[in-house]
């Protein structure tokens, strides 16, 4: 597999044009983290089976791991890199305040995931919703408690039974 | 200035954003395998297909002749062995003339590119003798054939035989005793994050490693003892980590390979393992096959307890002497008894190593503890709540096996559980299928001796301040998640009046840092807080003495809040932390402090083994879970799972909340879904190497928690506090199987409790009470329902 040659994509990857050498079996997940070093992308698996992969395609969360890296030329990729401009995105306030992030590893693809959920609701989004848009991104640190509680906050729902408020 | 009531702390007990929480979630803190060096190697490490055999000989010249190869490195090239415990040098980096499982690493090749090694595994030819395996640790401590070569004793890797008490006489003359039998199937870590290690040797000619560990000391010395280079010729960095859970805390092979492939070529080289080595390389919970007898007197109370337990520890030690005592060690708190007899034997298998995981060595002995008083309660007659109050240990009492308790709040766990579930109203209430049940459990905050005996500080700190009005902390903690580098900002920020953006926590480098034992025993909050403590108070005596000499005031005036020192005798003097520390440091010099903390040595018994299990103060917890079982398909559907946790002081409430919960979660995971177990019909195999086979929860399947944080001040611990980050799991997975006997009248005494369990336990009840021999449960005769 290693003498297979590179093809150039052209991608675009939060919001800018980029242009990357790729052997035509190299997955998006490996082209951005290291050609790109776009590390937050992480690799839990690289099977399809946690999530910590999960990257915007066109604006709908994949698992870059199992998308091959030609499968993305010419199209829109966003990941966690492009969620925060100068103020942290509302979803990642919320994570932080509720300490939904332990060791950070699924923190990523779970903020890919949920960001598409939010954009795409069209009313309120409850604990049920966001469980269901999370059931591809394992975390092994929470039991997803407060990841359901941040969610839930940042899309306007609030979180009556519970603590939320900024420390 | 702000301050709560509780002895005017500003800090200690709020709730905090972690201050290394927003660059994970944004992805900018660069994890091991983050790093890309220039020029950097990949490695890859071809591993056993059998699950016992001799190694004849290896020829690498077909891999070698690759261009882009240009390392391969077998055991020979490290022979010396190691073992975490200096005890049980068992284990060699790479298997030197046997492979003892399965997975068992034989070889390592360097490439330029991981494709490159990747495919370079296949050239390296390997002549295997196979030799019959063993896989059930009874057959093992039966058999001649002796498994792992290191071994001193055949396949018993560990026996431990203590006895307090007559246990016999107290038996014989107890009102009830109950007799069972119980099995806990392994399961795993499973973080996800998979291991990795980068070597490279820098300029300097320091070989440095980063890797994804909990014990980079650890893993310093081990590094020294296998590559024969000086510990000071070696650097140990831990980048931050994507979780641990107690499997990442000794070395493994990929850190040795990397280092030692680095030596060899002078390139770095990085070694990531595939999901699927994660599963074998293991070191997670034993399986436990455990045959408990309990007595009690007619009033409920606990007499004796007689444990017989087998662990199957697999191919290598690992922490597996601690954990041999600790399956009958931790088990005589939280309640009184007068009699204990415990008798543990490790066995070795033809099986990935089994070692800690959150709880170690203690989560099985307990779910086997709590059944057994469950069982009781109904043999009594008496409310299952009620019967663990009575027998609870007071504070400051000692366990039968010479451990002394501080502080516990567990009566207080009960209690609260009792009110927020609704248990006196909704269990006899629920209908056949509902179910509520309880247990309680208790855990230790760190050991008092560390697992290479020495005399020295179990943990240290560093702080230092400067002009700008900032603190450095130097800590060899390492953060797993848990959030122990935000612990130690919270102490300095509540003694030195900085809030937690001030603090600079630079942590688990071994360079940098002073020596830590690591993330494991649930020790940091306790021994490093400590530590933590006197640096930081030492600098603020130097601070505080200045300032109160400026303004004529006596010292202990001065307080320390949001960035300011107030004189509490006029609250409208104050000066910016900034200032006072340029002041201090003009009157004293650089402004650096250090702490260290050592257990105290008197509080075990004198026995032997005595020490081992003891802590300077122990957690307590209780779990309620509420189950809704379907009778027809067996399957267990956990409707809430309320836990309180006495960690005797919350230091930062939420992260504490966030211990309970991701803890409360993992037990409810092992007991529903998770077995981590190879198939002995396929030689070995793994039975589900992948995160999906293995059936780790979603978000859909994970309950709902509710946490109650109780808080029992114990005088050994940093502001009173005590551990969180492992008590909370335990007694979840009893408080799940004593449910589902509330609900269908059934025991489950082995796990996981599948539908397969559930469905054979209501057929033998159905039989059971078709014969007369049992009545219905809650009313609701079983002959009438679908079979």
């Amino acid at each position: 597999m290693s003498d297979r040659p590179a093809k150039l994509l052209r991608l675009t990857v939060n919001g800018a044009p980029v242009q990357v050498a790729a052997a035509p079996h190299h997955t998006l997940l490996e082209v951005l983290r290291y050609d790109l070093d776009l590390i937050g992308t992480k690799q839990g698996c690289d099977k399809g089976d946690c999530g910590a992969c999960t990257v915007q395609l066109d604006g709908r969360p994949v698992l870059s791991c199992l998308t091959l890296a030609a499968q993305a030329d010419g199209r829109d990729v966003r990941t966690v890199e492009g969620l925060t401009g100068r103020e942290p995105h509302p979803l990642e306030d919320a994570m932080d305040r509720w300490n939904a992030a332990q060791c950070g590893f699924c923190t990523p693809g779970v903020l890919m995931s949920a960001e598409a959920l939010l954009r795409e609701a069209t009313g309120p989004v409850t604990r049920e919703d966001a469980a269901r848009a999370l059931a591809g991104n394992l975390c092994r640190c929470t039991g997803y408690t407060k990841i359901l509680d941040a969610v839930v906050d940042a899309a306007g729902g609030g979180s009556p039974t519970r603590d939320g408020s900024d420390p | 200035m702000t301050a709560d009531n509780d002895g005017g702390r500003w800090q200690v007990g709020r709730a905090h954003r972690k201050i290394d929480a927003a660059e994970r979630m944004r992805g900018v803190a660069r994890y091991t395998d983050d790093i890309h060096l220039p020029r950097m190697l990949h490695a890859r490490i071809l591993r056993s297909p059998h699950a016992h055999a001799r190694i004849l000989g290896i020829d690498a010249s077909a891999a070698l002749a690759v261009p882009g190869v240009h390392a391969v490195i077998t055991g020979r090239d490290m022979p010396v062995p190691y073992g975490i415990l200096p005890w049980t040098r068992d284990e060699n980096a790479l298997a030197v003339d046997e492979a003892l499982y399965v997975g068992d690493g034989v070889a390592c090749v360097a490439a330029e590119t991981e494709d490159l090694a990747i495919d370079a595994l296949d050239r390296i030819a390997v002549r295997y003798e196979p030799l019959p395996a063993l896989f059930d640790p009874e057959e093992a401590l039966a058999s001649e054939m002796q498994i792992n070569p290191h071994a001193k004793k055949g396949n018993l890797s560990k026996h431990v035989h203590l006895e307090f008490g007559d246990v016999d006489a107290e038996l014989s003359g107890s009102h009830l005793v109950i007799e069972g039998d119980y099995f806990f199937e392994g399961t795993t870590h499973a973080a996800i994050e998979p291991h990795c290690a980068v070597a490279n040797v820098e300029a300097n000619g320091v070989l440095t490693l980063w890797s994804a560990t909990q014990v980079p000391h650890y893993v310093h010395r081990e590094l020294a003892t296998v590559l024969e280079i000086p510990e000071h010729r070696i650097r140990v960095i831990q980048p931050p980590l994507g979780g641990a859970f107690g499997g990442k805390s000794e070395p493994f092979d990929l850190e040795f390979c990397v280092a030692k492939l680095a030596l060899m070529t002078g390139r770095p080289v990085k070694l990531l393992y595939t999901r699927e080595e994660v599963f074998y390389s293991h070191r997670g919970r034993h399986p436990m096959r455990m045959r408990y007898r309990t007595g009690f007197t007619k009033d409920g109370n606990l007499t004796a307890l007689d444990a017989a337990t087998v662990l199957d520890g697999g191919a290598y030690s690992s922490f597996g002497l601690a954990t041999t005592y600790y399956s009958g060690q931790l088990v005589c708190s939280p309640y009184a008894f007068t009699a204990f007899r415990f008798d543990s034997r490790r066995a070795y298998t033809n099986k990935p190593a089994c070692g800690p995981k959150r709880g170690h060595g203690s989560v099985q002995p307990r779910f086997a503890v709590e059944v057994q008083l469950d069982k009781a309660a109904v043999a009594l007659g008496m409310d299952p709540i009620e019967l663990r109050r009575r027998n609870a240990l007071p504070a400051g009492g000692t366990t039968i096996n010479g451990f002394r308790i501080g502080s516990t709040g567990f009566v207080e766990c009960l209690d609260r559980l009792e009110e927020a579930s609704g248990w006196t109203a909704r269990r006899p209430r629920l209908p056949w299928g509902r179910g509520l049940g309880v247990a309680g459990s208790t855990y230790i905050s760190g050991t008092n001796y560390p697992i290479y005996p020495n005399e020295m500080p179990q943990a240290a700190v560093q702080v230092t301040l400067d002009r700008s009005g900032r603190a450095r902390v130097f800590s060899g903690a390492s953060d797993i998640g848990q959030g122990s580098n935000t612990m130690l900002a919270v102490i300095v920020s509540e003694e030195l009046g900085l809030p937690l953006e001030d603090i600079r926590v630079l942590s688990a480098d071994t360079d940098l840092c002073p020596v830590d034992l690591g993330a494991y025993s649930s020790r940091i909050t306790l021994m490093v807080g400590n530590a933590c403590i006197e640096a930081a108070r030492k600098l603020r005596r130097m601070v505080a003495e200045t300032v109160a000499a400026e303004w004529d005031a006596p010292a202990d005036r001065i307080a320390f809040a949001e960035r300011r020192l107030f004189d509490r005798a006029e609250p409208g003097r104050s000066v910016t932390c900034a200032e006072a520390f340029r002041l201090a440091e003009a009157a004293h010099g650089l402004l650096a402090a250090t702490g260290s903390y050592n257990t105290p040595k008197d509080r075990h018994g004198s026995y032997r083994g005595g020490t081992i299990g003891a802590s300077p103060a122990y957690s307590f917890t209780a779990h309620v879970a509420e189950v809704r079982v379907d009778g027809e398909t067996g399957d267990v559907h956990i409707v809430k799972i309320w836990v309180a946790h006495d960690c005797g002081r919350a230091l930062s409430r939420r992260l504490v909340e966030a211990q309970m919960e991701g803890s409360t979660y993992m037990g409810a995971a092992e007991a529903l879904l998770e077995r981590h177990a190879v198939d002995p019909a396929h030689g070995g195999v793994h039975a589900g190497p992948s995160l999906l086979d293995y059936r780790i929860p979603t978000s859909l399947d994970a309950p709902e928690i509710e946490s109650i944080i109780v808080e029992a001040p114990d005088e050994r611990g940093p502001y009173g506090a005590k551990e969180a980050g492992e008590g909370p799991l335990h007694s979840s997975i009893p408080a799940i199987a004593n449910a589902i006997y509330d609900a269908l009248g059934v025991r489950l005494d082995a796990l996981p409790f599948t539908p397969e369990r559930i469905l054979l336990a209501l057929a033998q009840r159905r039989q059971a009470e078709g014969a007369g021999l049992i009545a219905p449960h809650k009313g609701v005769a079983l002959s009438g329902r679908p079979a």
